[in-house]
């Protein structure tokens, strides 16, 4: 159906070509204009334990602690699940529920870290990597708490788990296709040889030949900075290639696919088909992890849209956004702020809320630069949303599902291989919020499917009570029983050694007895013809 | 609460409505140029009938009116009814098409983007069963009847019924180049001097080929800026070719040849205007190949076997039923998977 | 005109026996009805349909004693699945039968004199303690059944509803005005 179609590109590779995306304009001039700065330690950081896909991580400090920068604060719980860490030294003050940077707008746990500005670490252990063995290295990464910072936060180690797959290529994410979000480009600009080098450690742990690293060709400066430190690390078989510029061309299906001309279903691991793609923060990390000892504890931040100075910020994890927004100095007005970039992100609950790993991007907006939505019309089924559609979906009969609320249909129109990268509602000439409809479907199914795992699991135990019960029964029953018989077999072995003299004894207390009987018998009787009179 | 994506193309429903309406425009100049300007009465009386039809139905189902209003699709149902009947319908059969589209095909479906059927086409359909008469009297081209009605004489028939004293209606008017065309054969005249008749121009009817042009052009415009995808008029318009092609080359003298059948009746009109109609066509491409391949088979069948001087309104209308299946059978290959889904 | 009428009405007489030949194809021959219908139920085991558990009101309805709208931990989605599933109406709840928020039990453990009254009351073995031991309740396996609040004689066992945690929180239908430019 898709024939491989070589995209033009200064490239040596031919590049495959994926279904539909848009152009949105880019609005990404604005924060490239200034390096990376540090921003400064804030008064008080708020470190969320749950910052990962997964499962919430243990908190293992006390209340009044004095932790000390890089200190483990919360233990991975679950196979699911990363290390959190103490992002500087200070007193660990509560930890308690707080609101997150989540579309719920609910809280979730939070260690408070007020800093005592020493920035005094705790010890760390450079490695070299090449000294141990892939699962020990995934180990170290879950310990050092490193997530994908492409925008999913999905523990890297698991990543790297293979089972007997061959790893070909190793896709390095640079595209960062969303609009304003410019975090990537910085890095890849400043640090490079960083990116390279935890590039050579990925593809060592993943045993994979080549690393394919994609930029898309509106990075040149990043572009050419990549391909002079992969030239000066002397790195084999590591190409840095340029990608057409379209959204959501970063997203790693996508940019697998344009890379390698594989396609990942969902549900489908990459690795199976031999390919693994990381975004190029989370290979700097891993670079930062093993190479310095430094776990995940901050990571470059992009503050843009309605500020005064946009520019990007190397941040510590917990620092609160209004702090960011502060540097960035936020128009009047500025009426919400965005976490991630216009088109997949989502409005902070409030400014309040603390940075966290998976935070790429904080946009300040305002009437002007995201304006409300027209009304929404009725779907025409102009099919402009399928046009543009990257995982070849049927946008408005998915809608109309989950519309109808006809989940089963929706699944079986593959509503899980939508990436929700909103191309769809950028396109629909009736602004229907098509993506949110997804998103509800999605979440109603995943709830659906979670009530019948806690219903089976129910039926199970009830049965298997029902059955307790029915074998309790049974038994007591049994002992009754047995010991009745116990009882009877007791007696017959006492009246064994008796005397000549105890059995006459017997004999004649027997006799009397029946004598007795016989009397009452009779006087039943009497007594009887005398009621009968 | 708002929903990303945060940004959105500026375009809209209304936009798009309105392109189409725009599309129009070279057919309508042409016809006006050819048979005069009774058109834009039917047109005028058509889009005020549908607008009016509109804004009571939306205010009966309790919807709001002007966002709906303002979306241009009922003007684009009543364009396009009124360029499919004759521009000398007496009023009330205009008004009574337009609203029988509406309200019926559009409204009672569920409004805009439920509506199984092609409203105009609905509306057309209805007209042409309970008025069958009334929907042969076509205006001629200039200079090919004896008499011309004045505009004024135009507007006394439309609105009063009355013709000028000494003129009857078959003087005035004739039935269209297919009609004209199946009459003729049915008396055995063969093909190349019926041609020859004056209603005849260059590759179809004197006149109204040159409106079909025209809609060709508006079509192109609608292709160029994406409005519309390639597939329905191709497959529509291909399958119209080869149908003809093949019985005219088998038999010249009793069939009529691609280019007439092209430019002939409502071909591009439908090609371009009605068969695109998204709500009433299918979302996939494979599909709508088909659905317009479909449409050209039955108008083509209709046309040269039937009993009704057009194919395309009930061609579009049968093919309509079939829009569900279709789309269900040709769902596109899903990212990573393998085969049609589902 | 009526060729093309006959073409059409062939061509979906050909899908719509196609169609119904792949239903009858296709059909799959699972478990018995009782079986099906106590897939459905939501296993709260609670009672409150009047039969000492799901899988007796599950007999009961395919046996067509029971109404389907007898169910409230199933809610109105449970009902609806139970009438598409034996392609009977929809029925609304009836008044004395009416869904509550999902809670669950939970024993106040400074009150409790270990009676095991409640072991005995839970129908899924949720609540763990031996006699003259405080007890406590599983959370993730308490249904939610409120059968062991009764027994309990010092009354130290409330329900509480679960509320919208981020582990529980689901994205929202879109709701948005049409709004009326008038
Ligand atoms: S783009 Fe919008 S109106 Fe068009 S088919 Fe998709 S959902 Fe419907
Ligand atoms: S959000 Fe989903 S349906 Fe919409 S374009 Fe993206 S992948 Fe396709
Ligand atoms: S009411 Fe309670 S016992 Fe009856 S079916 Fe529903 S959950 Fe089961």
């Amino acid at each position: 159906m898709r024939p491989a179609v070589p995209v033009g590109n200064d490239n040596m590779r031919k590049l495959y070509h994926f279904h539909g995306g848009i152009h949105p304009p880019s609005n990404k001039t604005q924060s490239t204009r200034a390096t990376i700065a540090r921003a400064p330690l804030p008064a008080k950081l708020v470190i969320p334990l749950h910052q990962h896909a997964g499962e919430t991580a243990k908190p293992v400090a006390r209340v009044g602690e004095r932790v000390l920068k890089g200190q483990l604060i919360g233990m991975p719980d679950g196979i699911v699940s990363s290390a959190v860490h103490a992002s500087t030294s200070g007193t660990i003050t509560a930890i308690d529920m707080q609101l997150i940077a989540h579309p719920s707008g609910l809280p979730n746990l939070c260690a408070t870290l007020v800093p005592d500005g020493k920035e005094e670490w705790a010890p760390r252990k450079t490695i070299d990597y090449r000294d141990h063995s892939p699962a020990g290295l995934q180990h170290l990464l879950r310990m050092a708490g490193v997530v994908g910072l492409g925008g999913a936060a999905f523990p890297s180690d698991l990543k790297l788990s293979l089972d007997k797959h061959k790893i070909t290529t190793l896709v390095l994410n640079g595209a960062e296709c969303e609009p304003y979000i410019t975090c990537d480009d910085m890095l890849m600009r400043e640090r490079a040889a960083e990116i390279v080098q935890g590039a050579e450690m990925l593809r060592f742990m993943l045993d994979a030949e080549e690393v394919l690293i994609g930029i898309e060709d509106n990075k040149p400066e990043a572009i050419a900075s990549m391909r002079a430190a992969v030239a000066a690390g002397g790195h084999q078989r590591m190409e840095v290639i340029a990608v057409p510029t379209v959204y959501p061309g970063g997203g790693a299906k996508q940019l697998i696919r344009v890379l390698t001309g594989i396609e990942v279903a969902a549900g489908v691991r990459s690795t199976d088909m031999g390919v693994q793609c990381f975004n190029v923060a989370t290979a700097y990390t891993i670079h930062r992890a093993f190479a310095h000892g430094e776990p995940l504890l901050s990571r470059i931040v992009t503050i843009t849209g309605n500020v005064l100075h946009p520019r990007n910020y190397e941040v510590l994890i917990g620092t609160p956004i209004a702090e960011l927004v502060a540097l960035g100095v936020a128009l009047p007005d500025t009426d919400s702020y965005i976490m991630g970039g216009p088109m997949m992100g989502f409005p902070l609950p409030s400014v309040q809320v603390p940075l966290v790993k998976a935070t790429n991007c904080i946009i300040a907006s305002s009437k002007k630069i995201f304006p409300p939505s027209p009304p929404v019309m009725p779907c025409i089924r102009c099919t402009r949303c399928a046009d543009v559609c990257p995982a070849d979906l049927q946008p408005q009969d998915l809608f109309w599902f989950a519309q109808s609320r006809e989940f089963g249909r929706a699944q079986a129109f593959n509503l899980f291989d939508c990436i929700e990268c909103g191309a769809c509602s950028y396109v629909c000439p009736s602004h229907i919020p098509l993506v949110q409809y997804y998103r509800f479907a999605k979440s109603e199914i995943h709830a659906r499917e979670h009530d019948k795992q806690l219903a089976d699991k129910a039926r199970i135990r009830h049965d298997y009570r029902e059955q307790r019960i029915e074998r309790e029964k049974q038994e007591k029953a049994d002992k009754l029983a047995a010991r009745e018989k116990a009882a009877q077999a007791a007696r017959l072995a006492d009246a064994q050694p008796l005397t000549a003299q105890q059995q006459a004894e017997q004999a004649g207390i027997e006799t009397s007895r029946a004598h007795i009987r016989e009397l009452a018998q009779s006087a039943v009787e009497h007594a009887d013809e005398g009621t009968t009179k | 609460m708002f929903f990303s994506p945060l940004i959105s193309k500026s375009d809209s429903v209304s936009a798009i409505m309105l392109k189409v309406l725009l599309a129009l425009l070279p057919g309508i100049v042409l016809y006006v140029w050819y048979f005069g300007p009774a058109i834009l009465v039917s047109i005028t009386l058509a889009s005020l009938t549908a607008l009016g039809t509109e804004a009571l139905m939306l205010k009966l189902r309790d919807r709001p009116i002007m966002p709906f209003l303002k979306d241009n699709s009922a003007l684009l149902t009543a364009w396009l009814l009124a360029l499919s009947i004759p521009p000398l319908a007496p009023w009330w059969m205009v008004v009574v098409g337009t609203a029988f589209a509406i309200a019926i095909a559009k409204h009672l479906y569920g409004g805009l983007g439920n509506n199984m059927f092609n409203p105009a086409m609905v509306g057309y359909a209805v007209l042409i069963i309970s008025f069958p008469a009334q929907m042969t009297h076509w205006i001629a081209p200039h200079g090919m009847v004896i008499s011309e009605l004045t505009f004024p004489q135009q507007l006394d028939f439309i609105f009063h019924d009355v013709l000028p004293n000494s003129d009857t209606l078959d003087a005035l008017t004739m039935a269209t180049p297919l009609d004209t065309l199946k009459t003729h054969l049915h008396l055995d005249q063969p093909m190349r001097q019926i041609l020859d008749m004056p209603i005849y121009g260059r590759f179809a009817g004197h006149g109204s080929e040159m409106v079909a042009l025209g809609f060709l052009l508006g079509g192109l415009y609608l292709l160029a800026s994406r409005i519309i995808s390639w597939h329905i008029p191709a497959a529509f318009l291909g399958t119209l070719f080869v149908l003809a092609g093949i019985f005219h080359l088998a038999d010249p003298a009793h069939y009529a040849g691609p280019l007439f059948h092209w430019f002939a009746g409502a071909s591009m009109l439908g090609a371009f205007f009605i068969l695109t109609d998204p709500v009433s066509s299918p979302t996939t491409n494979k599909g709508r190949l088909i659905y317009a391949a479909g449409a050209g088979l039955l108008t083509y069948l209709i046309r040269v076997f039937g009993g009704f001087p057009d194919g395309v309104a009930f061609a579009t209308l049968l093919m309509n039923i079939c829009v569900p299946l279709i789309v269900l059978y040709t769902q596109p290959k899903v990212f990573g998977k393998k085969g049609s889904q589902p | 005109m009526l060729s093309a009428l006959l073409v059409m009405s062939a061509i979906a007489a050909v899908l719509g026996a196609v169609l119904g030949f792949a239903a009858i194809k296709f059909h799959t021959e699972g478990n018995p009805l009782v079986d099906k219908i106590d897939d459905v139920l939501p296993q709260t085991q609670c009672g409150q349909c009047s039969y000492p558990g799901c899988k007796p009101y599950a007999t009961a309805i395919a046996a067509g004693e029971a109404d389907i709208n007898r169910c409230p931990p199933g809610g109105e989605e449970g009902i609806r699945k139970l009438a598409e599933l034996l392609g009977v109406e929809f029925k609304p709840f009836g008044e004395d039968a009416v869904p509550k928020a999902k809670s669950l039990a939970v024993i106040d453990e400074s009150t409790c004199i270990g009676c095991t009254l409640c072991i005995q009351a839970c129908p899924v073995d949720a609540i763990a303690g031996a006699a003259k031991q405080m007890h406590t309740v599983i959370a993730s396996e308490c249904t939610g059944c409120e059968l062991c609040v009764a027994p309990c004689p010092v009354d130290c066992i409330s329900m509480q509803v679960i509320g919208e945690k981020i582990a529980n929180w689901k994205w929202k239908y879109p709701v948005y005005a049409m709004t009326a430019t008038t």
